[in-house]
């Protein structure tokens, strides 16, 4: 059971006081909407670049990868060495010139003006529709895991009001703290708030993972303690059946690093907003590479919780004797079915109905992977630190839900709003349809937590989404940037195309143990998949492929937009910026390289 | 943008240095209080390194604030092209 003392509770308002106050201060500067939705186009690359890794820092990376370390083991580092560093370092040198240098205000602005406004108009709607589903995802775990880790409990008790309301009392704290600051201080706030988090994250988990690796034995102990392919990033990859993923090399390299990766780090606005609010071209090309660096290191502080929540012994009701005066005691510590069901710290999932394990196909107990990294937190931190490690959990949801509210209400504003429903108003109705639409956005998100979801896993969930979403879109921007020749009806066509190949093959195939249904094969099983991971990766092939191939055919059916209208819009026709008054070593280009270099060395060492 | 988010970072992570560490040194001699995190007063010995941490920041951020302070209104930077109204 969890105790908070006074000291957890001071830690936690003070975080609150500080991310409420810096909205406040912010307040006085948004004076414009281009302040509001951009930053100003005025902040620091260092600033933008930790918020551009710690907008992705919500429920999926800091539950999700410590769920996927205690699921697969390290092998989750590819979600790092494959899935984001090349994404990170491919959008910095080749498409920032575009998205920064083009002017556009939103990723789907940037569509419009490559491609025509249907295109703009298709990808601004799922995109919107996508950021609230993520943000109500976060929510949703959010107050799941502030109910199951009793954090309200003492609090409700205290006050007497019903413990039934701590689901909706979560949910209606953290979107009235995130709507807060971000009606005050725009984008700037919740940039400021992610970089804020970002430290939070590192100061919460750093102590845990080093205390944990002290009780386990070090690293050395840690091996010892798990399934040999848990220790190996790449050993057991070229074959599907000797890696706990189930994935053989071509559906992770092509699915993962080509795929979703680039997918969602090189086209996700969510992401790109911290870039493009950066303050000149060079700062912003800097930015996804800045945030490569931390990213490198983020799998020791996210990942091995749950590793080490697995390595754990699984604690077992048991009877001490002893004899004191020559009276025999006997003290039982009693450990609840779910824990002893369990894995380590890993508990069981147990079903509400009959109090008893949920059992697999194959009759072994579903383990609840979401609570590895938070029983880790209870099982290692006393009174103090434990108020910072809750802080830093619930900070990294707020944050992740705020980067989808601001990138939510940035596209609404601009790409539905301005283009569709009232063209020509003035700066300031734009700036408060902006700060409705925050609120708008909210209230969707809230919406979306209570339409809970039966998976596993969240990570899974979310990387099923963005396969559908956008999975094609990649092949979009590669060849929007890239080709000249790309056409307005292609992209249209491709973009459709993709997301109903993701989406059939999803219904055509299933992963194995699983039932029909939400994780697949809902038209027919023609294909069974040795994971729900595996089988997401493929989809989003399919789906990037059939995107690609249409788009080249049609845009060979359909006229080209002249040369001059495409120039700083596509690589052949944009001139080559002048950079010889920056010394080598500041470009972003060198910078590259050695975020590349200290890629590979992480992944020879972890091989 | 004229608020150096180092500022109030640094007092905030200052803040969360003292009140953790005064809290370790008040509880380290308590039995039992730091079996979970196996004898190691984390408390007291993650303040200070959250303490340092806020300071440095914070020192940071008033140095920048104060050169600001000093220099005469931002010079054009020649070839770049000023943006905004």
């Amino acid at each position: 059971m969890l105790n908070l003392t006074r000291v957890d509770w001071l830690i936690m308002l003070l975080y609150f006081v500080f991310v409420l106050g810096i909205g406040f201060a912010l307040k006085r500067y948004m004076k414009t909407s281009k302040d509001f939705f951009q930053a100003g186009r005025a902040l620091p690359a260092w600033i933008c670049g930790l918020a551009f890794i710690s907008a992705n820092l919500g429920a999926q990376e800091v539950i999700g990868m410590g769920a996927s370390g205690a699921k697969y083991g390290l092998e989750t580092a590819h979600f790092y060495g494959i899935g984001a560093i090349p994404a990170m370092i491919f959008v910095g040198i080749f498409m920032m010139p575009f998205y920064y240098g083009s002017k556009a205000r939103s990723v789907p602005e940037f569509l419009r003006m490559r491609f025509d406004e249907k295109t703009r108009a298709l990808n601004a709607c799922s995109f919107a529709v996508m950021t609230v589903f993520s943000s109500g995802i976060s929510m949703y775990a959010m107050a799941r895991l502030i109910q199951a880790l009793h954090v309200f409990d003492g609090l409700f008790r205290a006050v007497g009001w019903n413990p039934d309301g701590i689901f909706t009392f979560s949910i209606c704290l953290s979107a009235l703290i995130v709507l807060l600051y971000i009606f005050l201080g725009g984008l700037t706030s919740a940039i400021y708030n992610e970089v804020l988090q970002f430290f939070l994250i590192i100061a919460g988990f750093l102590p845990l993972v080093l205390i944990g690796l002290r009780n386990i034995g070090g690293w050395s102990g840690l091996k010892a303690s798990v399934p040999v392919a848990y220790m190996h990033e790449w050993k057991g990859v070229a074959h599907a059946s000797t890696n706990p993923m189930g994935i053989e090399i071509i559906g992770l390299g092509m699915g993962l690093g080509f795929v979703l990766g680039s997918g969602y780090w090189c086209t996700d606005f969510l992401v790109i907003q911290t870039a493009m609010a950066s303050k000149n071209m060079e700062s912003a090309r800097r930015v996804p590479l800045i945030a490569a660096v931390p990213k490198m290191v983020f799998p020791f502080l996210v990942i091995l919780p749950g590793l080490l929540a697995i390595g754990l012994p699984t604690p077992h009701t048991r009877t001490v004797v002893s004899t004191v005066n020559g009276a025999i005691i006997h003290e039982t510590t009693v450990e609840r079915p779910e824990v002893e069901a369990g894995r380590g710290l890993v508990p069981a999932k147990i079903n509400p109905v009959t109090g008893k394990a949920m059992l697999d196909t194959n009759g072994n107990a579903l383990l609840d992977y979401d609570m590895a990294t938070p029983n880790m937190l209870l099982h290692f931190f006393p009174t103090g630190i434990l108020g910072l490690g809750l802080t830093a959990l619930l900070a990294s949801f707020m944050s992740g839900m705020a980067g989808n509210v601001t990138a939510f209400n940035t596209v609404f504003t601009y790409d539905l709003y301005q283009s569709y429903i009232h063209k020509n108003a003035s700066d300031r109705h734009y700036m408060a349809v902006g700060r409705w639409a925050t609120v708008g956005g909210i209230l969707l998100s809230i919406g979306t937590a209570y339409a809970a979801i039966n998976f596993n896993n969240i990570m899974d969930t979310l990387q099923l989404v963005f396969s559908f979403v956008n999975a094609p879109l990649f092949a979009t921007f590669l060849l929007g940037m890239f080709w000249k020749r790309a056409t307005g009806h292609a992209a249209f066509s491709g973009l459709i195309a993709g997301t109903a190949t993701a989406m059939l093959h999803h219904g055509l195939t299933l992963p194995l143990l699983a039932h029909p249904g939400i994780h697949g094969g809902w038209l027919a099983v023609l294909h069974r998949y040795p994971s729900d991971m595996a089988m997401n990766f493929w989809t989003a092939i399919f789906a990037f492929s059939a995107n690609f191939v249409v788009t080249v055919v049609v845009s060979y059916c359909t006229k080209a937009r002249p040369e001059a209208e495409l120039v700083g819009l596509v690589h052949s026709l944009t001139p080559k910026p002048v950079r010889a008054h920056i010394a080598w070593w500041k470009r972003p280009e060198a910078l590259a390289v050695g975020v590349l270099l200290g890629a590979v060395g992480l992944n020879i060492f972890f091989y | 943008m004229s608020l150096d988010l180092r500022i109030p970072m640094g007092l905030m992570f200052t803040l969360l240095g003292v009140i953790l560490s005064a809290f370790g040194l008040a509880t380290k001699d308590r039995p039992g209080f730091y079996a979970q995190s196996l004898g190691i007063d984390v408390n007291l010995w993650w303040g200070l390194v959250l303490l340092a941490f806020g300071l440095t920041m914070y020192l940071l951020g008033r140095r920048e604030q104060k050169r600001l302070a000093k220099l005469p209104p931002e010079p054009v930077v020649e070839g770049e092209v000023r943006r905004g109204h």
